[in-house]
């Protein structure tokens, strides 16, 4: 199969959409000529030209709301952060807005906006380029959010939010945007839904549940865990609302051990949920405490060294499947 | 303005040689915005800066080899390796800090000038920001919060014409920001961000009216980078060649260097001290040692 990046593989999601439905348009700082600070929209402008390809001024409040006003009146906005922080000074706009107004005008509106940025640690990009808040936007009714780890899912899931007449954040970590992966054809349609986690490795001894980045350093421990007799599952959440549960209490119940990876906060995050989920549903199934390994709860620091203590490393998630396997 | 210059320089040759982990966005070009201003600031005085912050900090007094170390990412630095370019901090010189985000210095000025003048100190809180800024909704809420108190802050516009690759007459229909102020009721004013001696008068007048009481001005200062939007960046398609040349040809250094010519043996003892001063602060950072990793939780609360 042809290998893709991240960003091609979403770009001809796009292109090909963009082409069928012209009620789509993109806005954000630097997608028209210039073709998006990751080239998410290269090439687009081209075709489609300013109207639909709409450079804005630095005013994400201003242009978040626009997007939830047009997407009232007929069209589908996306809007392209290049660094997820970036959004946070539109947040009013999509928490009291964008996510509630399906549920305001009961059902009588709907919401097809995508809002998508880069996200994640790495690079030295520190506290300003470097958050991720997927589990706080998914502690918010009415949004749905996607992390993909690999270009093909990317692609798949981006076509989904390309029809979903609800509001989708779309975050891929920065750190794997240049990284290829198999991609069918342009003439497979397939398409990923929302809430369906992929079982990424097959195992017996463990459950291994993770997601972006983290997903793909879980996989390589994984493989040299192997090598130490230890038989992981590792599921790829895929999309963080709706959350698929019963992939994972399916994988627990043959495994009967759950450890958590994830690059973000512990307190209240993507860990804390699937656990909480996993004591009410699967409690029965277990056979160790389930167990959470997270990136440290700080602002992101600048240094190499700093940077890399505030991320699970390759070593501590191996340690960590370790010990939920002693436990 | 030299010091500005040839730590910039350095900084971008370290780019190209890998000692520099993070974003580097450098000043070349508007050296005399940053010097002219902070010739008039104390200590006292709290400067709220951008993503494109080196000039205003070593104006305001953070030593080369502190700044240079901080964009080494070593413990020596500024912000101790956890900020690098875009958060660097010296409240002990009044450089309250370089923002990753655009905007949030207009607001932070605002509320240095409301310290200022609830305290009854007679300092002022001044905000350096881009072009790009004043069509962000901090600028608008943040000179209008400052008119309507009368704050002694100044909002200093560095119109370089550009933010990224989008030019200001794309981003605006009125690219003459200095009058923006008019629908805040304050002062504005308009002066060429490359010569010194005009930003200087034209701070000087707006810092002793706010340290009198006379409220908040917004200088606008006419400018341009003559390097990429940060170190690696491609610098072509949105704009020419021959802009950058005719605005290179406006050094800053050198128009002043030109207002005096009976001084130029002076001028060229001052190149020679700060290169030696930017030669000893690149070796003092190489040899500093990075941060220890189990510090990077430290300072998250008081
Ligand atoms: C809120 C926010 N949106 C977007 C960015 C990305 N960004 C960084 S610098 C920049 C351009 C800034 O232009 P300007 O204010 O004119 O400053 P200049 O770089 O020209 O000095 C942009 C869009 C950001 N840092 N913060
Ligand atoms: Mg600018």
């Amino acid at each position: 199969m042809r290998e893709l990046t991240f960003t091609a593989a979403t770009r001809e999601a796009l292109t090909e959409r963009m082409a069928v439905d012209p009620s789509i348009f993109v806005m954000g700082e630097g997608i028209g000529p210039r073709g998006g600070n990751f080239g998410t929209t290269l090439g687009l402008y081209e075709k489609h030209g300013p109207l639909r390809l709409c450079d804005t001024p630095i005013a994400e409040r201003g242009f978040v709301g626009l997007a939830c006003g047009a997407a009232m009146t007929g069209a589908r906005p996306i809007v392209d952060f290049m660094f997820l922080d970036f959004i946070l000074d539109s947040v009013g706009e999509i928490f009291n807005q964008i996510a509630k107004m399906q549920y305001m005008s009961s059902g009588r509106l709907k919401m097809p906006v995508i809002l998508r940025g880069c996200i994640g640690i790495g690079s030295s990009a520190a506290t300003h380029h470097s958050s991720s808040y997927y589990s706080v936007f998914a502690h918010v009714p009415g949004l749905r959010v996607i992390v993909p780890s690999n270009p093909h899912d990317a692609k798949g899931l981006f076509r989904t939010a390309l029809r979903s007449d609800d509001p989708v954040l779309f975050l891929e970590h920065k750190n794997i945007l240049h990284l290829k992966g198999p991609v069918p054809d342009e003439s497979d349609e397939y398409t990923i839904p929302f809430g369906l986690a992929n079982v990424a490795r097959v195992g017996r001894d463990v459950t291994v549940v993770s997601l972006g980045l983290m997903l793909r350093r879980a996989l390589e421990a994984a493989e040299k865990l192997a090598g130490e007799g230890i038989s992981v599952e590792v599921i790829d959440l895929r999309t963080v609302a709706p959350l698929d549960m019963p992939t994972v209490l399916t994988s627990l119940k043959k495994t009967g051990r759950i450890l958590v990876v994830d690059e973000t906060f512990a307190p209240f995050g993507v860990g804390a949920e699937v656990i909480a989920q996993v004591n009410e549903r699967g409690f029965d199934d277990l056979d160790a405490p389930p167990a959470r390994l997270n990136g440290a709860h700080t602002p992101t620091p600048y240094s190499p060294t700093l940077e890399a203590a505030v991320v699970p490393s390759f070593d501590a998630i191996a340690q960590a499947i370790r010990d939920v396997v002693a436990a | 303005m030299q010091v500005i210059r040839q730590t910039e320089e350095a900084l971008a040759r370290s780019h190209q040689a890998g000692l520099i982990h993070g974003a580097c966005h450098t000043y070349v070009g508007e050296e005399a915005i940053a010097a002219g201003v902070c010739a008039h600031l104390t200590h006292d005085d709290a400067l709220f800066s951008t993503h494109r912050g080196h000039g205003h900090a070593l104006a305001k007094g953070v030593p080369p080899r502190e700044l240079i170390a901080e964009l080494f990412g070593r413990v020596t630095g500024c912000s101790r390796g956890r900020g690098g370019s875009m958060h660097l901090f010296s409240p002990e010189v009044g450089m309250m800090g370089t923002s990753g985000i655009v905007g949030p210095c207009i607001l932070q000025a605002t509320g240095a000038g409301y310290t200022f003048k609830l305290l009854g100190k007679p300092h002022v809180g001044v905000a350096f920001f881009g072009d790009g800024a004043s069509n962000n909704g901090a600028f608008h809420e943040g000179l209008n919060l400052a008119a309507i108190y009368q704050l002694p802050t100044i909002f200093i516009c560095e119109n370089n014409q550009f933010a990224t690759e989008i030019a200001i007459t794309y981003a605006t229909r009125n690219a003459d920001i200095w009058t923006k102020a008019a629908s805040f009721g304050m002062p504005g004013v308009c002066v060429d961000g490359n010569d010194s001696v005009a930003v200087w008068q034209a701070a000087g007048e707006a810092i002793a009216r706010a340290r009198s009481g006379g409220g908040p001005t917004l200088i606008e200062c006419k400018t341009y980078r003559t390097r990429a939007h940060a170190e690696g960046m491609r610098d072509g398609g949105y704009r020419s060649a021959e802009d950058v040349e005719k605005w290179k040809a406006r050094d800053p250094i050198k128009m002043l260097a030109a207002r005096m010519p009976q001084e130029q043996a002076e001028f060229a003892a001052i190149e020679a001290d700060v290169k030696a001063l930017v030669e000893e602060a690149v070796a003092f950072a190489k040899a500093s040692p990075y941060p220890d990793g189990i510090t990077a939780t430290e300072h998250i609360y008081a």
